[in-house]
Order: C-alpha cells, then structure tokens, then sequence
C-alpha cells in the first residue's frame, strides 16, 4: 500500500469504439466530472485487446489498465466481448505469476447510455489504484530479474550435479 | 523519409481552452514531438477556416500527417478527414485526440487537464507516424427502410419514404398505429381536430404498396450496418389471424370480460378482454389480452371463436419472429406521460377528481369515455372550476430538470376547451408560459381574452381539508402567487396534472439495440445537437419525434420528414462508403493452426487445406480485430488498428513515464524529446 496519498496513478484505457467510448463521450458531453487519470486508445471492440497491449503498458509505467466493452451479449460484433472475458481472466492469472498485483488490471461494461456509470468505474479503479501505489514495474523488474536470474542459474546448476552420471 | 507531421490544437471557444492550456500543448508538441512540424492552437479547428488552415499547411508545409486535438473523433473525425483528403493526402493519414469529452469537460483541474492532453496529443502523434493511406470500401444501401414507432412521427417519416417509392417496414408496439396523437380531441393553437388530420395519414399508411405494416411487433433485435442491417421483428400473438379477420367487431361487442384501458383511454374507460383499441384504428384487427381473456385464465368461454363469422380466432397462435434486411433505421419510438403518483402532494390516484392530461385528453374526446363531457369522476357531475397544474415532473429537480416544452400550449388548450363547452372557471397554475412558436403567443393572448385565470406559481399541494365553508367538499389548490406575493387557496372541482413527457420505459434498451446513445434523462441522443439532430452517432439510424426530446406534432413532424429525407438521399446514391477497418491475413507467416477460424462470429475466416493456411473473406469482415489479437504468429493485420500503431499510441500516452523511467513521480519541468520508437520487425 502506498503511503504517498498525492499519488495520482497513470492508467491506461483500452475502450472499444462502440458502446464504451461513447459512454466516455457521454460523461463528458454531461460534464461529469471524474479522474482524468485513464488515457483512453480506441479500439474497435474489446477484443482487439492483445494481451500483450496490456503487458507493454505496465512496462512502460502505466499503474494500472483499464479495458471497457460493451456489456455481454450487446457487443456490437455479436459476441467478441465474451473473447475478452476470457483473455482477461488468463490475463489476471499471468499478472500475478509475473508478480503484479492483478488488480491493477480491471475489465468494465459499459454501453453507450452509460456515462455516469462509467465515471463512477473509472474513480472507482483510480482509487483503487491509487491504495495499491505505483508500480515501478520497469524498475522492479529489472532489480528482481538479475536475482532471479542467479537463483535460477543456481538452482539448474544444483539440478545438474544431482544428475546420476 | 521523415514523416512531417501537423498538429492543432482546438480552443473549442472556451470548452477546451478554459481548462486546457492549448498554446502551451501546442507549443509542447512542436519542440518535444519528433517530426511534428507545424503546431497551432485555434479557436475552432471544425470551422471552415480552421479547416482551410491545415490544408493549407498540408500543401504549404509538406506535411505527410495530421493530428488534431479536439472533440471526440465520433463528431469531428469525418470533417478533417475530408479536409486533409481536399489538400491531396489520404484521409486515413489523420489522426485525432479526443482532448474535450475525454479531458476538459470532466475536470476542473488545469494542471491534470494540460497534462493529460499532452499525452493524449503525444499518443496521437506517435500512432499518427505508423498510420497507413487506406480505400473506403462500398457498400450498396439496401432501399429498403425499418421504422419503429406508428406515432405522427413515424408515420410522416413511413410515407414520405413510401411516396417516393421505397420499400418501407413499419413495426408499432400497440395493436394500432396512430401512437399518442390519436388520443387528443383538438390540437394547439388552431383547434383542428386531431383525428381528422390523423386517421387519413393512419389509413394511408394501411393502405400503401409500400408499406408492410407490422402492429403489435416490436423490434427485436439489429445486427449489421449501414446500407446492410439485419432486424428480427417479433410478431406478438393477436390470437386473430390477420388473413382472415374482417374487422367487423363482432367478438368485440360479443366479450363478456370488461377491463379498464390503461394505454389508450389512459384508465378512464374500459374496453374488452378482445379488443380494437379505437374506432379508426390501423390495422383493424382484434388483440386478445390473455390476462384477464376468460379462455387463456379459466379455459372456458370461447364466446369470440363462435361468433366470429370468418372463424379468424385462433387461440393457439405463438409469437413470431420475423427477419428483414434494410438499408436504414428510423427510430421513432415516442414518449410516455409522468405518473403523477410520484408526486404525492398533488393527490393523484388518491383524490379522485385529480386527473392527468392523458385523462382529460380522452375526457374531451367525442368518442372518449364521456363522450367529450367534462364531469368529475362521477361520471356526471359538471364541475365549476377547473385547476390546471403545470410542470408536474418538469422543470423540477426531483424528477426532471427539463422543460417538457408542450404543457403549457396543451394547458391552454384545455382551458380553451373547458370554456367552450362548460360554465366553469379555469386556473392555471404555471411557473412562466412557454408559448414560443407559431401561433402560440397569439393562443395565449386569445385565452386571456377568454377568460381563463392565470397564477403564476408553483403549487405546494391539492387536498380536499377545508378550512372554510367555501371550500366544503372542494379540491383546494394551495399555491404561492408570485405576482402578489402571497398565498392563496383556490377551491376547485376538478385538478388536471399537466404531466412532463419522459422517455419511454425501454428507450435505453432500444438504443442499445441500435448502438446509439441516450442523453443522461433518456432520451436518444443525435449526431449533433444543432446541426445534424435527426442522424445518430451509427451510420445509418436515425431519430425522429418525441423519441429524440420533447416535441409538438408539428415538430415532430418535421422532424420525420427530415429522417425520411435523410434515408431517400442514401437510398438515392446508392453506394455508402464505409470504413476499410478489416483484417488481413498475411498467408507468408500464417502457420495454418487454425486458431483464428473459430473467433469469428460472422464466418468471415475461411481454412485454405490445400494450402494449409486460413485467408479473410473481406466482404464478410467487420474488422472487430479479435482474431488480430489472437493470432501466435501476428500473421493477422487488422487495417488502421495494428500493432505497431496500437503500441506507438501507448507509448505517446504514457511518454511521461516513459521520460522518467519511473511512474508516480513528480514531474521535471522540461522533459527530453520523446525517442522515436522503432519498427516491429515483421
């Protein structure tokens, strides 16, 4: 958790063309105020979301990913959303095994009428980054691999003296 | 080669520039931006001027890209498209950074605000370098048009379509058209009979070639796009075969079972249990109401069946769905009246002799309940005065903020019609009188003339505890008099609500079907909110009448030849040109898994065996990009959304993490120049 409570995260939106980043649009065209903390890229639907989109935005120090559909079984290409749903769910599970809170990850719904609801979603999750504290995963990760690379060398050198000649 | 890339920053008046501090981005872009060459900040990048200002700078400065900071690229994005594609260089060479609906319109924090645009600006400029020149591809326009919704709208925008010789699929809700208009006795200012211009358009559009009326369907669902929709229309049971019923009413005036009409005669008659729900009504054909139906609740009875001389009834008939290919949708789906019970000082549903504008609708009526008399809820009394309420649910913070636009005409109107056919007194209670169109104004001075009173304030309550004898047995109107600055109790007969016009119930559900938007109160939200309020944010749906916002009928109207007029000039040029956003496989790299071919819902992907490789159907493409996105060996290229831009327009939206190496801390005053990333090797 962090302790700097004038943090203000940097989050990455990834938000499909049809349903969520007009509801983004809606929110702003009804001056709801909110976080102006998610940058938004545009996609054509949620599931253009290459996982390795999300993976190279923490790398290059985004706190936090944001990915918005449209709401299950209202996707404007019938049924891609649903691709996300799973993409996201081994998605979160990769993110832990590389040592990233998997929170920092979240997948919303919101259609076009849903500007408000999207507002709140949005502060909700930069709130929610903001409790969790900067990533500083370049900077981690390069610590943490030179280590890692020593055990794991030490680890395979063990493993090959254990091996019966 | 150097790309030579032209950034704007948009003022937007004061909408962008009040929060934002343009010529700071635009100067932040031009030294720090690598390639950008040309960095402006305008006041209205849209206007023609600004428009005419990058083409200039496209021929003047060689730019090879551009990049505009403004509005979202939902309004804007075609018209500097068009701007660059007029200075000779391809329309999908441009990009746009969303800075207003995104950024200044939902902070009042400046230094947030500047920051973030510049990202925005630096994900725009980054992406815009990898963006290639693309083709629009065509798209033939289906002649045929679907429009939901038999209200006047509706019905204008279905035959001025009809007229001009297209194709036209009308689904209505209710078992007849005619929508709330065919409720109304007289119309404002000029007192027509509302009917009489009604029933010849209902009739017309019943009778019409062109037309295939589908009543008591609702629209169930839309796939596809412009010039090319798929609609399913599920055709309720009417438990009456169509091919065969005669409209004689025979099993009508046979029904045993009486019910109170809740969408027609807005509570105040009956009606049966089968029923046609007025006399004029289009197509005459009778809907069995299956929940107070004797046969469907206690399988007995059968009285309509054995009269019915063409042996119509059929009792086991089920719902249809029916599927249509149309080129273009025109929504106009209407409005539904307050329920006054929200207010419960007013005393609706618990004082008798409140009544709603709906009810005194049908009350004035010559074929309504009473025959156009004006009696209490007695159903015989004649009341000595009337009050008529205003804004009941409008221009009101609790319910909607809205002026509903029509209540003040349709107040006069009824004091109008109070004056002319009864001896009683008429108040009317409003906040201001709105009366601003044709004619109107001229309605208000003759009904002061008349004789109708007018108490400018909002009402506190209606209740019938008397405090003197003159308000003995009286519904009393506790109001604050604005003009005289104090309280009055006015006693009366008889309190008419004039209730706001909301959305319908499932407005938010039908736009979700269509993929439009709905504005925060519900009603559909058009292209733009001056210039372009009959088109929507997709191609190829449109809005008509009170479905949009409240409206008049003449207004509505309008509004629906304008609908119709804008499908006629799509029909007409036959081709649209629609996005060439589509994926293509390149087959050198695809190693023919196979795992692409089942993530396509529209079958698009099609598996080459004897080549061993899986090749798009372009045609059937739609460019979602999931299979982009899945494809292991990156074979697949989704057009104007691939990787490489995808990931350039990352880096440019976090290029302040990027400078620092490190995110969540505070910010250097100057960063160094942004790198220039490099290719992906392919």
């Amino acid at each position: 958790m962090s302790n700097d409570a004038h943090f203000e995260p940097r989050i990455v939106g990834f938000f499909c063309n049809w349903c969520s980043y007009r509801a983004a649009d809606l929110a702003g065209t009804a001056r709801i105020k909110h976080a102006t903390s998610v940058r938004i890229i545009r996609a054509m639907c949620s599931g253009r979301i290459d996982p390795m989109f999300v993976l190279k935005a923490f790398a290059l120090g985004a706190d936090g990913v944001m990915i918005a559909g449209c709401h299950p079984g209202d996707c404007h290409y019938l049924e891609q959303n649903y691709k996300t749903m799973r993409r996201y769910a081994l998605l979160k599970y990769t993110l832990a095994e590389l040592g990233i809170e998997e929170d920092r990850l979240r997948l919303v719904w919101a259609s076009a009428a849903e500007g408000p609801q999207l507002a709140q979603a949005i502060d909700h999750f930069v709130e929610w980054v903001r409790q969790l504290g900067p990533l500083r995963w370049s900077r981690n990760w390069e610590e943490r691999q030179r280590e890692k690379a020593i055990e794991q060398i030490a680890h395979e050198h063990a493993e090959a003296l254990e091996v019966p000649v | 080669m150097a790309e030579r890339i032209g950034v704007y920053i948009c003022h937007c008046g004061s909408n962008i520039a009040g929060t934002i501090d343009v010529a700071e981005v635009a100067r932040w872009a031009g030294e720090n931006l690598e390639d950008v060459v040309v960095a402006k900040d305008y006041k209205f990048m849209c206007s023609s001027s600004g428009q005419q200002m990058i083409e200039e700078d496209i021929k003047k400065e060689n730019l090879t890209r551009v990049v505009v900071a403004a509005c979202s690229p939902q309004l804007h994005e075609k018209t500097f498209r068009w701007a660059c594609e007029n200075a000779g260089l391809n329309r999908y060479l441009f990009q746009m950074a969303n800075i207003r609906e995104h950024i200044s319109w939902v902070t009042s924090d400046k230094l947030a605000a500047t920051r973030k645009a510049k990202a925005m600006v630096a994900a725009a400029v980054q992406r815009v370098r990898w963006q290639k020149p693309l083709k629009p591809l065509p798209v033939e326009v289906n002649p045929r048009t679907l429009v939901v919704g038999g209200g006047i709208a509706g019905l204008q925008a279905t035959l001025e379509l009809a007229d001009a010789g297209f194709p036209v699929i009308l689904v209505e809700r209710e078992p007849s058209i005619g929508g709330h208009m065919a409720q109304f006795d007289k119309t404002f200012p000029t007192l027509d009979c509302s009917a009489c211009i009604l029933t010849p358009k209902m009739s017309e559009v019943g009778q019409h070639e062109n037309v295939t009326l589908l009543s008591y369907s609702e629209l169930e669902e839309v796939s596809g796009s412009v010039g090319n929709f798929k609609v399913k229309i599920r055709k309720r049971a009417r438990y009456v075969r169509e091919d065969r019923c005669t409209g004689c009413g025979i099993c009508v005036e046979k029904c045993p079972t009486k019910v109170v009409d809740d969408v027609f005669e807005a509570g105040l008659g009956k009606r049966k249990g089968i029923y046609i729900p007025f006399a004029q009504a289009v197509p005459r054909i009778p809907v069995i109401d299956t929940d107070n139906c004797i046969w469907f609740r206690r399988g007995k009875c059968q009285v309509c069946s054995k009269v019915c001389p063409t042996d119509a009834i059929d009792y086991d008939q089920q719902d249809q769905i029916l599927e249509f290919t149309v080129g273009n949708i025109i929504l106009a789906t209407g409005w539904k009246m307050f329920d006054a019970r929200r207010i419960p000082q007013y005393g609706y549903g618990r004082l008798p002799n409140v009544f709603t504008a709906l009810e005194f609708e049908r009350m004035c009526n010559a074929a309504g309940p009473t025959g156009g008399r004006i009696v209490l809820r007695d159903g015989k009394t004649e009341p000595r005065s009337i009050g008529i309420i205003h804004c009941v649910g409008s221009r009101d913070v609790n319910f909607n903020e809205y002026c509903s636009g029509i209540c003040c005409m349709a107040a006069l109107k009824f004091g109008h019609l109070v004056l002319e056919k009864t001896n009683a007194e008429v108040y009317s209670f409003y906040i201001d009188m709105r009366t601003n169109q044709k004619g109107y104004e001229e309605f208000y001075q003759r009904l002061l003339h008349e004789g109708m009173k007018f108490i400018r304030g909002k009402v506190a309550e209606v209740t019938n505890a008397d405090r003197t004898e003159a308000e003995q047995g009286r519904l009393i109107v506790q109001v604050e008099d604005t003009l005289l600055g104090r309280q009055r109790r006015i006693p009366v007969d008889m309190v008419i609500l004039m209730g706001a016009l909301e959305p319908q119930e499932d407005a938010k559900e039908t736009a979700r079907k269509c993929g439009i938007s709905c504005s925060l109160a519900g009603w559909f939200t058009e292209r733009h909110p001056k210039l372009d309020p009959v088109a929507t944010m997709t191609e190829g749906v449109f809005v008509a009448g009170a479905c949009q916002g409240p409206k008049d009928i003449p207004a509505a109207v309008a509004q629906g030849a304008a609908a119709a007029a804008r499908v006629a000039g799509m029909i007409s040029k036959g081709t649209v040109w629609i996005e060439p956003i589509v994926a293509s496989i390149d087959e050198a790299a695809c190693s023919g898994c196979r795992i692409c071919n089942n993530l396509c819902p529209f079958n698009a992907i099609e598996f080459l065996a004897d080549k061993n490789l899986s090749r798009i159907i372009t045609a059937l493409c739609k460019g979602c990009g999931t299979c982009v996105a899945a494809c292991p060996a990156g074979a697949i290229t989704g057009a104007h959304f691939t990787n490489q831009q995808i990931l350039a327009e990352l880096e440019g939206a976090l290029w302040d993490a990027q400078c620092e190496g490190i995110a969540g801390e505070v910010q250097p005053a100057e960063l160094p120049i942004l790198p220039r990333r490099q290719a992906i090797p392919a």
